[in-house]
């Protein structure tokens, strides 16, 4: 068992979502640590001896530990470091917290995917599904500072990401589902976030994610046509 | 603590109702099972999970929790006096919710997958579902420790995640004649399934095989009725 003063180290890319979640509560609790950045395009050998199974980042290295998936990291990360809790203390709440992240990823990360890796119709479907989506979180946030009610907490670790990242992801693929009138209480939540100091500290420069997403989106594109001419 | 008032809304057959009732029958908590018709989505079901609409759905009290890994967890923390579901160490704990997601979210919707392939597309599942089972392995040979279950001496959560399936597992199993569960490429599994039909935890929540195929047979004759 290693204990909580071993070295820690991140894997990342440096503009993923799922990694800054990881960044952000290694903050909030005050663990040192090192980021180790990926190429993810030609994966290095401790990536792939680390994350065998997936092959990708983040992944966190505690020691002789390696944990990868984000929300599987977040919560290793509040159980080896009990300092500023990220999860509630109540079995209830705790449950509540994991299904809207859970809710999250299924119903706002993935129709994101869906909207930034694909084009035409199967795009629109994307971005359908993540006003839905939204809609829900609309109802879920709205009135609150943030989602635990005044304390920032797990849940805006897991979904405030889209406050960052959401602005370049619509500007690379050319779509636009934030709409201020329609999820009022979303874009106050997403203001309320930036402003979390370990936040407005910890987020990656904006000139990087423009050109890094800018390319991402290029690379959808090519593999999108090169499938189409094999048909 | 009083455990007149749990109750869990689903489906005798379903995966996920049957981890939960696994889990409550670990910590001896007594419960009534609301059954629901798979095909059918109640105005309980509706009310009580509005977002997904599916079981199973824990009620205690008058809390509502949904998904079935959320609820065994919820299960292992409020029921502390029991034994305990998760392993007591943040890394174990970690690799068991790693291979619970990888059999939810990867391997288990591999054989709905199965179920709705043509032709050579049914070679490469199988394919993905027998590559599984050897990660799987290693899973258990990792967590396990040499012991019993994945858990160790007793059910753990990933026992009870994987467990779930085993009836699904073998139903297709013979329905194809895949020989999924073959002990010449997966030795521990096929040792560990066997020990879950010992367990008094687990055995009586483990669906005859048979008796799923005769569900899946009828429901398939409903279905093409319906489409006819």
């Amino acid at each position: 068992m290693s204990s909580s003063s071993t070295e820690v180290q991140l894997l990342g890319s440096g503009v993923s979502p799922f990694e800054w979640r990881i960044i952000w509560a290694l903050k909030w609790k005050g663990v040192d640590f090192e980021f180790i950045q990926e190429d993810v395009s030609n994966k290095s050998s401790l990536l792939l001896e680390k994350n065998p199974v997936y092959k990708m980042i983040p992944v966190l290295i505690h020691g002789r530990n390696s944990v990868s998936e984000s929300l599987i990291i977040l919560e290793y990360i509040d159980e080896t470091w009990k300092e500023n809790p990220i999860l509630p203390a109540d079995p209830t709440e705790r449950a509540h917290a994991r299904f809207w992240a859970k809710f999250s990823e299924d119903k706002i990360t993935e129709p994101i995917k869906q909207a930034f890796h694909c084009a035409g119709e199967k795009q629109a479907e994307g971005v359908k599904a993540l006003g839905e989506g939204l809609d829900i979180l609309e109802g879920k946030i709205r009135g609150k500072k943030f989602f635990g009610g005044d304390s920032f907490g797990y849940l805006d670790i897991v979904v405030g990401w889209i406050s960052y990242w959401l602005h370049f992801n619509q500007e690379a693929a050319g779509y636009n589902v934030m709409d201020q009138e329609r999820y009022p209480g979303i874009d106050q939540w997403m203001k309320n976030f930036l402003e979390v100091e370990i936040i407005k500290e910890n987020l990656p420069p904006s000139d990087e994610m423009m050109s890094s997403y800018i390319m991402y989106r290029e690379m959808s594109l090519a593999f999108l046509n090169s499938n189409n001419k094999s048909d | 603590m009083a455990t007149s008032n749990v109750k869990v809304l689903g489906a005798w057959p379903s995966p996920f109702v049957n981890r939960v009732r696994m889990a409550l029958k670990v910590k001896s908590v007594e419960y009534e099972l609301i059954e629901t018709n798979p095909h059918e989505k109640s105005e309980l079901l509706i009310k009580s999970n509005p977002v997904h609409k599916k079981v199973p759905v824990l009620f205690h009290g008058d809390k509502k929790i949904c998904e079935s890994p959320i609820i065994v967890q919820y299960i292992d923390e409020v029921w502390t006096d029991g034994p305990s579901i998760l392993p007591s160490d943040p890394y174990d704990r970690a690799v068991a919710r790693f291979w619970a997601a990888y059999i939810d979210e990867k391997w288990f919707p591999l054989f709905q997958q199965l179920r709705d392939a043509q032709g050579a597309e049914r070679g490469a599942v199988l394919e993905k579902i027998s590559e599984g089972l050897l990660l799987l392995e290693g899973a258990f040979v990792d967590c396990s420790k040499g012991k019993a279950f994945f858990g160790g001496d007793n059910v753990g959560y990933l026992d009870i995640a994987l467990a779930g399936c085993v009836g699904w597992v073998r139903a297709s199993d013979i329905l194809i004649g895949a020989k999924f569960l073959d002990e010449t490429k997966i030795p521990r599994l096929v040792g560990w399934v066997e020990r879950l039909y010992s367990d008094s935890s687990v055995k009586d929540l483990m669906p005859d095989p048979q008796v799923l195929i005769e569900l899946y047979k009828k429901f398939q004759a409903v279905s093409n009725a319906a489409s006819e």
